[in-house]
């Protein structure tokens, strides 16, 4: 007879066949507190059940790569004995029931993640996906995340560097919270999280446990519905002052060379843990409940191993030199007890109250879990057959003086101030004056200023008799046009890498590594697995082909919400990636804005013109020109999604970035952005605002086909950057060499606070003042906050 | 902060624990930025009460310097070695951006390397940065010229466009009568680095040192 009924079973998060195999592994029905244990270690967030067969294909080995996937944080080495530790990891569904501390404690989760292996924070980057700003709900969604990034990382004093915020009614309800941290080295040897020598010490140091964030791993692997809200308590509450001291008992902890192994709790709290380090080093931990320090009475086993509460960590420490660690932690004003022991078989024994509450083989908990080999659709499902059966011939005719759109004459001048409007391209001042961006005194490049982040590498002790001046830089970027992978999950993942390298070439840094976040829907919908498995395999081919190997990352699926009604909405597929890449030289990093009236600004990567459509040539290769397939502009201003993405060309991508950094090491570059949401308008548009200064853009007399798609197309490989007028001889001998003819010189900086003019066939096409450019793309996100306060 | 003074400035710093209580080796206390304690109270509410707080009155008694920054300048207002209070922005909201402050004084060791009314840009970073006192305590401050720094828009002008945060007569620092308490919530170590693209805090700390060294 079962204990359990299939509604407790069912509770835990565990199928009726998975029941099965559990009791199959065991010998015997699990008790209440190991079935819990099974259900969080088996929920997507822990062990990957449905996306690891398609993450190995991911490329994880390099000449920098120190830690790869399967640790805390992948670690890369930046030459000069800097060592850069970076993650990413999600908190969607709490931060859909309970924005601020959803999003708090997704930050101080990654932190943790980062000071495990003996690595400073040193900065943290954001992905962030809300529904429109027009819906109260949404509204306070994003107001609440964006406040509790800005508490937790403030408060624990790592800069909030960068990052990305994007609308789209996709993300309705089911916001997407993704923090990235980065840090750097510390400890003379990197601290992984295999258990070892039995008859070692293990520590519990940090909080308290209660019972707050109760089953959160499995709540965070299911889709959320209106009853959600009831499942506030599987919330967590962040401490971030209480991080900052762990932090820096963790540290030192670590330099003492004591600690033999150390995990942080994150999900599934002590279950997940002790089964990890224990599954992990081929030991076992023996490990009693009663030696916990709780912040509340009358807790159950069940209590105490599904716990989520936040700021904890597991040690394995030396025996014998366990109270020289202990010491460090009190002195910090933290709990720190030993409450278990490195045992020889390989099981987690979990004992209350002098009896054994829970005792499982610790792999079946942390590395022998289930897999899910998923059939993949033999055919692209209908949506993405229909959508990519869309032409620009669909849309009204251009003229020079605009388009007809609904029944109303549009100006491209009037078109670009309206994309400027939208909040996904307009100015996240709003959100990111809200972070101190700044705190640890090495952010060289501040939020809005350019394409990626740049933040010096600098150690907080001064080496012995070293040299004071640090020149060295990490420059970071999170990116995902979540469209493009929606409307072609293959394509889409292609051109997310692509765009993350092009940015961090965009601020002269060379691209290094890779951390993702997938978060989609549910692996279990034919749809959802096809849109996973597709992505997968397009990030994987794009990060060989940039030699950015993947050190790690976070999986986040059932990213979906039911409707009243039941109906289940799925999100946009949007893995998210950030990368990292380094930068030699911290005085030759570029900004996006014009510097200097005068100076000359050219478009690197394919031109205006219409891709030569031979009819010899295939489809395929057409559509890695500049198209408005999947386009900000067609969805914000046509209402349409649909088109393919524009596809990467690999070999043109690698060409104009390398051109960039080149340029920009060389000091000819003074400026330099990409052509992302909007295209070159857009482009051209904030490079304006940001230098506060005009530009005379003059197309020439290209052949086109349709002018809004040699406006706002998007895709290209685009970069536009800025030359001082006698640098151009140089610069240009050397784009002929580098490019051939994929660059293209198109004006010239115009006059502090100008206008922006751009004339095609020697016909003015549009122009727009500073002024207007400026007051529709600061105030986008404000005036849709203040209208409703 | 310690990198600036160990660092760039090259002057001997020392770390000191919450909980020490002899400091008297030390010429020049900075309170720096953060959060202490988490601040989960009312900023600087709790740290007013840390153990080293005791030395660090003896230590303002005697005349030696004290320099609050941020979290250090609401710390400074608890203890009540500065007057007044800093309340919640204008706005409600955090605020990190570079402000452009007014130097209204130049006869202090901390302002004599800057000009009067020299504008300068620097760093804010803080929830509750708005200077508040009564209306006494304010004319006090005025008439004895206790405002150092004023945010002002990048032309100078000290009105409300060019005040982030609200504070009362667009105050962003102000010293003791003595003058030598200084507390401000910009970060003007965060202005001292030209590889992070600005230097215009760094003459704070040299006017100093040129006052001790001399």
């Amino acid at each position: 007879m079962t204990p359990f009924s299939p509604q407790e079973i069912a509770s835990e998060g565990i199928k009726p066949e998975e029941y099965e195999e559990i009791v199959r592994r065991l010998g015997r029905h699990p008790n209440k507190a190991e079935l819990g244990m099974f259900g969080v270690m088996w929920s997507e967030h822990c062990c990957y059940k449905n996306s690891r067969p398609l993450l190995k294909q991911f490329p994880t080995e390099g000449d920098r790569i120190l830690v790869g996937p399967g640790e805390n944080a992948g670690i890369v080495d930046f030459g000069d004995g800097f060592q850069v530790a970076f993650k990413i990891e999600s908190h969607n569904h709490p931060s859909a029931i309970e924005p601020f501390q959803g999003a708090a404690t997704g930050v101080g989760g990654i932190l943790r993640d980062i000071f495990t292996m003996g690595a400073r924070p040193i900065a943290v980057l954001n992905s962030l996906r809300f529904g429109n700003l027009e819906e109260a709900r949404n509204r306070r969604i994003f107001m609440g995340v964006v406040e509790g990034i800005s508490h937790y990382g403030n408060s624990f004093g790592v800069p909030t560097v960068g990052g990305e915020v994007y609308f789209d009614p996709a993300y309705t309800g089911n916001p997407l919270v993704n923090a990235m941290a980065i840090g750097l080295m510390e400890t003379p040897e990197i601290v992984k999280s295999g258990a070892s020598g039995v008859g070692n010490p293990v520590l519990y140091v940090g909080s308290t446990t209660g019972r707050d964030g109760m089953g959160g791993a499995s709540f965070a692997s299911a889709e959320l519905s209106d009853e959600s809200m009831d499942d506030r308590p599987a919330v967590q509450v962040g401490d971030p002052f209480l991080e900052k001291c762990l932090v820096e008992a963790c540290l030192e902890a670590f330099k003492t060379g004591a600690v033999v192994a150390a995990q942080d709790m994150g999900a599934a709290g002590i279950t997940c843990s002790t089964s990890e380090m224990a599954a992990k080093g081929g030991v076992g931990i023996e490990l009693d409940l009663d030696k916990i320090p709780v912040r509340e009475t009358g807790m159950v086993p069940y209590e105490y191993l599904l716990s989520e509460s936040q700021e904890r960590m597991l040690f394995v420490a030396q025996k014998g030199r366990e109270q020289e660690l202990l010491d460090i932690f009190h002195r910090w004003g933290l709990q720190a007890v030993v409450a278990g022991t490195v045992v020889a078989e390989p099981i987690v024994r979990i004992l209350f109250k002098g009896e054994i509450a829970a005792e499982v083989p610790s792999t079946a908990l942390a590395d022998d879990t289930p897999i899910y080999h998923r059939e993949l659709l033999a055919e692209p499902p209908e949506y993405a057959t229909k959508a990519w059966s869309w032409t620009a011939e669909s849309l009204p005719p251009c003229t020079a003086e605009g388009i007809e759109i609904g029944g109303t004459q549009r100006s491209w001048t009037e078109i670009l101030l309206q994309l400027l409007d939208t909040p996904s391209i307009a100015s996240k001042r709003w959100v990111y004056r809200q972070y101190d961006h700044q705190v640890q005194n090495n952010t060289v490049v501040v939020p809005g200023g350019a394409d990626a982040a740049v933040v010096r590498l600098r150690p907080l002790e001064k080496a012995e008799g070293g040299n004071s001046s640090w020149n060295k830089g990490v420059a970071a970027t999170v990116d995902c046009n979540s469209r493009y992978v929606y409307l072609d999950p293959y394509e889409g993942a292609k051109a997310v890498v692509a765009e993350a390298a092009r940015n961090l070439s965009c601020v002269g840094a060379e691209p290094i590594a890779v951390t993702d976040n997938l978060n989609f829907g549910s692996p279990e919908k034919p749809i959802g697995y096809w849109q996973l498995a597709s992505a997968c395999r397009g990030i994987s081919e794009a990060c060989q082909e940039f030699q950015t190997p993947v050190t790690g990352g976070n999986v986040s699926l059932y990213n979906e919400t039911l409707d009243s009604d039941g109906k289940p909405a799925p999100i946009y597929p949007t893995p998210v990636i950030g990368m990292v890449g380094i930068v030699e030289d911290l005085t030759r990093v570029c900004g996006q804005s014009w510097q200097q009236e005068g100076d000359t600004i050219y478009l690197l990567g394919l031109g205006v013109e219409i891709s030569r459509v031979e009819p010899d040539l295939t489809s395929e290769l057409r559509e890695c020109g500049v198209t408005l397939g999947a386009s900000e502009y067609l969805a914000a201003l046509h209402g349409t999604v649909a088109g393919k993405p524009p596809r990467v060309d690999f070999y043109l991508e690698r060409r104009v970035q390398e051109a960039c950094r080149e340029g920009i090491r060389r000091g000819w570059v003074k400026s330099a952005h990409d052509c992302a949401e909007g295209g070159l308008v857009v482009a051209l548009a904030e490079c304006c605002i940001g230098g506060e200064m005009g530009a005379e853009i003059d197309l020439g007399t290209p052949e086109i086909d349709r002018l809004d798609r040699a406006l706002f197309g998007e895709g290209g490989a685009r970069i536009l950057v800025s030359i001082a007028p006698e640098s151009v001889p140089e610069w240009e001998a050397y784009l002929t060499e580098q490019l051939g003819e994929h660059w293209h010189k198109i004006g010239d900086v115009g006059q502090q606070n100008g206008s922006l003019k751009v004339l095609l066939n020697n016909t003015p096409i549009i122009e727009a003042s500073l002024a207007d450019m400026g007051d529709r793309w600061h105030g986008a996100i404000e005036r849709r906050l203040s209208g409703y306060k | 902060m310690a990198y600036i003074t160990r660092d760039i400035l090259a002057q001997p710093t020392r770390m000191i624990w919450h909980q020490d209580t002899d400091i008297d080796d030390i010429d020049v206390i900075v309170i720096p930025g953060g959060f202490s304690y988490g601040d989960y109270l009312r900023c600087g509410a709790i740290a007013q009460f840390s153990p080293v707080m005791k030395s660090v009155l003896a230590h303002a008694d005697r005349g030696k310097a004290i320099l609050g920054i941020c979290n250090g300048f609401q710390v400074l207002t608890e203890l009540g070695l500065l007057p007044g209070a800093l309340v919640r922005n204008r706005d409600l909201h955090f605020i990190c951006d570079r402000a452009t402050l007014k130097v209204e004084r130049t006869d202090l060791p901390w302002t004599r390397e800057y000009s009067k009314n020299e504008v300068v840009s620097i760093p804010i970073a803080h929830g509750e940065g708005c200077y508040y006192a009564d209306v006494e305590t304010l004319k006090q401050l005025e008439d004895n010229q206790q405002v150092v720094f004023r945010y002002c828009t990048e032309t100078g002008d000290v009105n409300a466009t060019g005040n982030p945060n609200g504070s009362l007569n667009n105050i962003a620092g102000i010293c003791n009568p003595q003058g030598n308490i200084l507390g401000m919530m910009p970060h003007p170590e965060r202005a001292a680095d030209p590889v992070l693209g600005s230097a215009d805090g760094l003459k704070l700390f040299e006017g100093l040192l040129a006052i001790s060294l001399a």
